[in-house]
């Protein structure tokens, strides 16, 4: 599975950063890249991240949204929206710009509460519960635009999540419990596991500020995962990737599913989903127009008719 | 707990309420702008109001008119509010360009700022605390007594206007302090409403807050905005400043300290940001804690006063009236 | 200023670097230092006008405050103007228990003096970390005063204006007595008749108090330690840097945010009941406000989050004013002077923590690099 691309470069993690720098005199541009590039930070997709909770959990629906409608004020953004996501599947949700795709994320994490409708998850309806109780049910996810937290090292992003199903309080710290100990054991070990996975073992102790681009992309999926989430929700992963940094990312996804885990990528780019999900849902203005196979999708009129004059942008 | 004595003198204490919430509100007004163009609590502002007086009462002292009756009332209240007004709005203008603008151009967090105007605020209330210092060193102090001596007690008077009653409301007899201190801080808050309403300045603050970076491409200096904003800020709690000198009769080096807790009390009351709010947030406050005195005794006016904000703040957690100076007018 | 924090780093980097025993030694002699710099009366450092050894209570006293109130403003972000409430509480907690209204012995005044603080911090904390940021600034500095008014008012509980007297002293031994170091230009002698008596908690002779203080310092300093590198030290810093994406990741933010304030609360209750226990005297006067505002200043000054700066700031802020005596009256007008310099010229503080001094090196190293390919 892992490096087999014909085109892989050893630095795939260069980001939109420095992609964007114009080449400039050529002293100063070597000394940039030798710096991006004193380590390498290829994924390593052949360790094992899967965790048996995850990985046992029963084929059939995981998450159901069930005619979720949101208004703020007078503005619609979710309209009557049900979709389903199966366990081990990648569904891919998307939509033109503003079609309401992060607003549905918003939805299932908690974020806001449905003005009609709700989400089942596991059968279970999410009801008022919190943003990080949902977490800790099972739902974690990452953001459209990167928010890790920037003063703290990759390490330590990553082992937030990882927290999250841990217990520790402020007496088995004080005391330096066994709990405490297990529970940091754990959880370094966990986050390097994922940390090399994600191709940042060498980057452990850097501040997550000062990664490059791409790299700091994956970071959040790292902590996302740390989480070991039953649904990991990816929005727009690959913003400000070039296309084949792109390719090189829905590989990665793939080979996460691959692990057990269920996918939901949020992405207005239809091309780069058809390859990588098994199954797609698209909005638009907060509607629901299509959904099936990627087969299916691509034939389907109105979503051609959502598309049309998008598609530039969004390649 | 005593409700007989607000029940029997319920105009009274809403009325002196009234006129003390009236200076709350203009000096809210000041850090409501700030915040709403800066996001920033202007922490040194209770010293801009501070300054005000002094200048005031100085000006009044070299003229010396610390007194007026009949028309000569006008006269005085005139020079005072010129001056007061003025030299807050200077005062005001040099706080920010030394406490604030530095910072704003290496983007500090806004806990630094925070620093900085703490540290400002000491730095102008015991300016005007070591006053006499200077003057001692050239040996020109004792010419100077009556405005630089005993620096850390009370200025020696304020306006001193003769109390009169002059007409009933109620049981209670409106004086004309009352009217004075009523009287213009309404035509403050008309003047200022149209400013913010009508004039190209007044839309470019709004602008500003609402906005910063679209203001920006749409040709709005934000420099400009911001001193813009101290001096009208400053101006304001200059002219609050004048009419404390007409209720208390004194002002001392720390008399700001309280009341510029109480008056950003009253802007977050009303909603921090939001010009309105502030002016219902001052006049608010000044009426409950007048209540509030009155039914728990002197002694818990205070307590009434930011029990009242804490309580708000949990109903309500933007303010009676949400947060926008956007949106709102004063 | 640069120069100080990269002094104190390139220290801390030399320390990390030498042989474990020399370690443990360097540590050790400078712990016995630190505990004997009141009988040492180190020149220069010793005030002349004030009693060295009172303040050097205060700056342990002070320390404490500036770790408790570090938690809440450097590792969670809460801005709190209002920590005097607390130190106010934790003192009068032990004078109404120690004399006010029983006569309990002060070994349990202090428990009890941290337990109430603490649950003062969660009674003003639970309803208000709900709101944003510059709203729990405003509420605190409301609290602080809320606290001071009442004491003054609320004259059955506390007495009033008049205060407490009497408040119960450590109990104590009387050992041997140590005698002072006096020093003539740079030759030491010992002083005879200017001793202290080893552990023997009196009305004039501060030195066993300063010890105590610092011992608690080292005790609270141990646990913030252990606080910060676990879990909860995590969670806080994940809320202070963004609160949504923190919760997010399924950290409860409300749930640490209430923990770091009561922490906090607590550690000011502790300095308080120490305060009250060496001044065998409190009235409200005691707590006003620009207290608050003081400690606030500790922390900032001293590099929010880095628990060593903020110990460096609270001694250099309470020592300063005391070794300057003769300034007097301009103390406060210099301390302004000095906080606005200090925004200005060094917002991170004195120390900051060492991951923002990682992180500005390798800001400013892209800046570099970003300046040349600009200019080339």
């Amino acid at each position: 599975m892992p490096d087999t691309t014909p085109d892989k470069t050893p630095e795939p993690a260069k980001g939109k950063v420095e992609d964007s720098t114009p080449t400039a005199g050529p002293r100063v541009d070597d000394e940039a890249t030798e710096r991006a590039e004193a380590v390498d930070t290829t994924p390593d997709t052949s360790v094992d991240i899967s965790v048996p909770e995850v990985a046992a959990l029963p084929k059939g629906k995981l998450l159901e949204v069930d005619d979720v409608t949101l208004r703020f004020g007078g503005v619609t953004a979710l309209d009557g929206v049900s979709f389903h996501i199966n366990t081990g599947e990648i569904l891919g949700l998307i939509g033109p710009n503003g079609a309401g795709k992060t607003t549905c994320f918003n939805v299932m994490t908690g974020v806001y509460q449905p003005t009609s409708g709700g989400v089942k998850f596991m059968g279970e309806p999410l009801g008022k519960r919190k943003k990080f109780q949902i977490t800790k049910l099972g739902i974690a996810r990452t953001f459209q635009n990167i928010r890790l937290f920037h003063n703290m090292t990759a390490l330590e992003n990553v082992l937030v999540g990882a927290d999250a199903h841990h217990s520790t309080g402020m007496g088995s710290a004080l005391l330096r419990l066994p709990k405490h100990h297990a529970e940091e054991s754990e959880g370094e070990d966990r986050a390097y596991e994922l940390l090399k996975f994600m191709g940042l073992d060498k980057r452990a102790n850097e501040l997550a500020r000062n990664l490059p681009y791409g790299d700091q992309r994956r970071l959040e999926i790292a902590r996302a995962l740390a989480t070991n989430p039953k649904l990991l929700c990816l929005d727009e992963p690959a913003a400000g990737f070039n296309p084949a940094e792109k390719a090189r990312l829905m590989e990665l996804i793939q080979t996460i599913r691959d692990q057990g885990y269920t996918v939901l990528l949020i992405e207005h780019d239809m091309k780069l989903v058809m390859g990588v999900t098994d199954r797609i849902v698209v909005l638009e203005f907060g509607k629901k127009i299509a959904e099936g196979l990627p087969a299916e999708i691509q034939d389907n009129p109105a979503v051609i008719a959502a598309y049309l004059g998008v598609d530039e942008d969004a390649s | 707990m005593d409700f007989s004595l607000l029940f029997n003198h319920f105009w009274e204490f809403t009325i002196t309420g009234l006129a003390f919430g009236a200076i709350y509100a203009l000096i809210a007004l000041g850090y409501t702008l700030v915040y709403g163009v800066l996001r920033l609590i202007n922490f040194a502002h209770s010293e801009v109001f501070m300054w005000g007086g002094f200048a005031a009462v100085w000006v009044l002292l070299a003229f010396g008119a610390s007194q007026a009756s009949g028309l000569g009332i006008v006269g005085l209240l005139v020079v005072a509010f010129a001056t007061a007004m003025a030299a807050s709005a200077l005062v005001a203008l040099g706080l920010e360009f030394v406490a604030y603008r530095p910072l704003r151009k290496r983007n500090s967090p806004p806990l630094i700022a925070l620093i900085s105007a703490i540290g400002a605020s000491y730095t102008l209330s015991e300016t005007m605390g070591l006053r006499d210092k200077p003057f001692k060193l050239l040996g020109i102090d004792n010419k100077m007594v009556d405005y630089v001596g005993r620096p850390r007690e009370a200025s020696p008077f304020g306006l001193n206007i003769e109390t009169k009653r002059l007409f009933h409301v109620f049981d209670y007899q409106v004086s004309n302090k009352d009217l004075i201190v009523l009287g213009s801080a309404i035509v403050m808050m008309i003047l200022l409403d149209q400013f913010m309403q009508r004039s190209r300045l007044g839309r470019g603050i709004r602008a500003v807050a609402q906005d910063p970076e679209s203001a920006a491409m749409m040709g709005v200096n934000r420099d400009r905005v911001i001193r813009l904003t101290f001096v009208i800020g400053g101006a304001m709690a200059g002219a609050a400043a004048v009419m404390y000198l007409l209720k208390v009769e004194q002002i001392r080096y720390n008399s700001g300290f309280l009341l510029g807790v109480k008056a950003f009390t009253a802007a977050v009351l009303g909603g921090i940001g939001n010009l309105r709010g502030a002016l219902l947030g001052g006049f608010i406050l000044g009426v409950a804690e007048n209540y509030g005195q009155a039914i728990f005794g002197g002694q818990w006016k205070d307590v009434v006063a930011f029990t009242l904000l804490v309580v708000i703040l949990l109903f309500r957690p933007t303010g009676l009236l949400g947060e926008s100076l956007g949106k709102a007018r004063a | 200023m640069n120069a100080v924090s990269s002094f104190f780093h390139g220290i801390g980097d030399r320390f990390r670097g030498l042989p474990r025993w020399a370690r443990i030694v360097l540590m050790v002699a400078a712990v016995v230092f630190v505990y004997f710099l009141p009988i040492l009366n180190p020149p220069l450092i010793t005030t002349t006008d004030s009693d060295f050894g009172a303040v050097l209570f205060t700056c342990a006293m002070y320390a404490l405050v500036a770790i408790g109130l570090n938690i809440v403003i450097g590792y969670a972000g809460l801005l709190d103007l209002g920590y005097i409430g607390f130190f106010a509480i934790g003192a009068y907690t032990v004078g109404v228990l120690g004399s006010q209204h029983a006569k309990l012995p002060l070994l349990l005044c202090i428990p009890a003096a941290m337990v109430v603080t603490l649950i003062s911090g969660v009674i003003l904390g639970a309803p208000t970390l709900r709101v944003r940021g510059d709203y729990l600034a405003i509420v605190t500095l409301g609290f602080g005063e809320i606290v001071r008014l009442i004491l003054i008012n609320a004259g059955g509980l506390t007495n009033g204006n008049r205060g407490i007297s009497n408040i119960p002293t450590p109990p104590g031994v009387d050992l041997f007595e140590i005698p002072k170091i006096r020093w003539e230009g740079l030759t030491a002698f010992v002083d005879l008749d200017n001793t202290t008596t080893f552990l023997k908690f009196g009305v004039t002779d501060s030195v066993p108090y300063y010890w105590l203080a610092l011992t608690l310092v080292g005790v609270v300093l141990f646990l913030d330690w252990r606080m910060q590198n676990s879990r909860v030290g995590r969670a806080w810093e994940a809320t202070r840097e963004d609160e949504d994406a923190a919760e997010l990741m399924g950290v409860p933010t409300f749930r640490f945010k209430l923990l770091a304030f009561a922490t906090g609360a607590a550690i000011g209750g502790l300095s308080g009941a120490l305060f009250a226990t060496k001044q065998q005297f409190i009235n409200p006067d005691n707590f006003t406000i620009l207290y608050s505002v003081l400690f606030v200043a500790m922390v900032v000054v001293g590099g929010q989050g880095n628990r060593w700066g903020v110990i460096l700031a609270a001694a250099l802020l309470t020592w300063a004013p005391e070794k300057f005596r003769f300034l007097s009256d301009a103390r406060f007008l210099l301390f302004g002077l000095a906080l606005m310099a200090l925004a200005i010229f060094r917002p991170q503080g004195l120390l900051p923590p060492r991951r923002s001094v990682r992180a500005s090196k390798a800001d400013a190293e892209t800046e570099v690099l970003e300046e040349g390919v600009a200019r080339a």
